[in-house]
């Protein structure tokens, strides 16, 4: 049982939902934005979250949308990850997301609320860091459209009151030559101890890793080091063990150690793999 | 600061098993504590509360959900189906024709689950179903028979349709 009681508000616009949460904030309470709510009810339960009011983002057309509209993929941050499988619009999105939690769950967990999470984890934006995704944010009545690495780069960068409404990938890379890879301790459920996703676009593999740093990430240097194709696969990995933008975690789903020897692996499979196809 | 009126409780209708029901509950109860405390529908079952065992499930607009990971507000324009609901079904006779079953904790959430893999997938392989039945956990661990159960139905099904 949740222990704190707080008000359930589903507003229908961006607009109304940026402002109801800027106006509870302002009133001094606390306002979250809730979209799939799973992370939202789990922590409540154990008292490691507490808010005044959840703003459901559910009720917006925007945050609903999945389709292809010119030369892009919208995908609205509602989405359930099993929708986005079951689209097929962008296989490595899919395959990536089809690895998190359980299949009832994924029909209940949404893209938003997994980019968002306050786990480590957020497996969903790996395959987006390597496409290239741009984010649609709302705030108040403005919006805006930015690469999402200039709004996330180890954690989000967003304004009070601003939220992810949609994620817009180039339709140029949803078909490339890809490879989603998630290695977990023991059951396939369960949260990664490596989980990397990775697409080959003009020939250069472009790769981002979640499980493994206290942050996903994607890293040019170590993406250099993994295209040098003149040196031996091997010995790329080596290097690119050496260009992790900080040290590997240590904690009870794995050890250093044991994540040291599962990434050395996936990069190795990745590689062997992905230059097949290049 | 002005006081921002969090009702504690509200009347909400849910619609469940075909017919609507009151319910009071605050917007803080899970879809779970509302089925069984406010309807009487004890059959999801309340076990790790985290969305890891699938005991609790129910189908929302006729897709396998975690009781536990809803709040009742959430879904209150929608069709839900409980274990109530699926009284003599098909797959509850194929569990009790395939010995499926040990103390029964997780039987409803296995149930419903199943009847939802079987009705959305009539010819589903066995990589769905393994993938579907990756959301249960049985403490008995009678998966064998779980999974003997469901490919019984899913070979009947598919005779039927040739
Ligand atoms: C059983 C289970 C297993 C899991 N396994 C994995 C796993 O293997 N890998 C993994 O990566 N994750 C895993 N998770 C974590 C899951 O992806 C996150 O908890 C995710 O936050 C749930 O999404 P949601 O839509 O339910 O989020 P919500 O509970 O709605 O929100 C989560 C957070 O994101 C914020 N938020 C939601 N939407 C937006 C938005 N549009 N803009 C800004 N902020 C927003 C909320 O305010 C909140 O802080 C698992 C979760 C469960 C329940
Ligand atoms: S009680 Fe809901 S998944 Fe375990
Ligand atoms: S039959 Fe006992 S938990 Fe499954």
């Amino acid at each position: 049982m949740i222990a704190f009681d707080f008000n359930y508000i589903k507003p229908t616009t961006a607009k109304e939902a940026s402002k109801l949460f800027l106006n509870a904030k302002q009133e001094g309470y606390k306002a979250m934005f809730y979209s799939g709510g799973t992370e939202i009810i789990t922590l409540g339960r154990v008292n490691r979250l507490q808010t005044d009011m959840v703003i459901d983002l559910k009720g917006i057309q925007e945050c609903n949308v999945l389709e292809i509209s010119d030369n892009e993929l919208i995908i609205g941050s509602a989405v359930s990850l099993n929708e986005i499988t079951h689209s097929k619009l962008f296989p490595l999105l899919g395959k990536t997301v089809q690895r998190i939690a359980d299949h009832t769950s994924r029909n209940k967990i949404t893209i938003g609320g997994n980019l968002n999470s306050e786990l480590i984890y957020k497996e969903g934006i790996l395959p987006l860091l390597a496409a290239d995704a741009k984010v649609k944010l709302a705030k108040g009545k403005e919006q805006r459209i930015i690469p999402l690495e200039a709004v996330f780069n180890k954690q989000w960068k967003l304004d009070e009151g601003e939220f992810l409404v949609q994620i817009l990938l180039d339709k140029g890379y949803l078909d490339l030559p890809h490879k989603a890879l998630k290695k977990t301790r023991i059951s396939k459920v369960g949260y990664p101890v490596v989980s990397a996703a990775a697409l080959v676009k003009d020939n250069q593999i472009r790769i981002a890793f979640s499980g493994v740093c206290q942050y996903p990430f994607r890293s040019i240097e170590l993406e250099s080091v993994l295209n040098d194709t003149k040196v031996p696969i091997m010995e790329r990995v080596g290097t690119a063990l050496r260009h992790l933008p900080e040290d590997i975690v240590d904690d009870i789903q794995g050890t250093k150690a044991y994540r040291t020897f599962v990434l050395r692996n996936v990069l190795k499979d990745m590689l062997e793999e992905l230059e097949l196809t290049k | 600061m002005k006081s921002l009126s969090k009702a504690s409780k509200q009347l909400i209708q849910l619609h469940v098993n075909g017919e609507t029901h009151d319910a009071v509950v605050r917007s803080a109860d899970t879809l779970l504590i509302a089925l069984r405390e406010q309807l009487g529908l004890t059959g999801a079952k309340r076990a790790c509360e985290n969305g890891d065992c699938g005991a609790c499930t129910v189908l929302v607009n006729g897709k396998s959900s975690h009781s536990c990971l809803s709040l009742a507000v959430e879904v209150v324009n929608q069709p839900i189906t409980t274990i109530e609901g699926l009284l003599d079904s098909p797959v509850s006779k194929a569990f009790v024709d395939n010995w499926a079953i040990q103390c029964g904790y997780c039987t409803p959430g296995f149930i419903v689950n199943c009847h939802s893999l079987i009705t959305t997938h009539p010819n589903a392989d066995d990589q769905l179903v393994e993938e579907w039945l990756q959301s249960n956990i049985c403490r008995c661990t009678g998966y064998e028979e779980i999974r003997e159960a469901v490919h019984t139905l899913l070979a009947s099904g598919q005779k039927e349709n040739e």
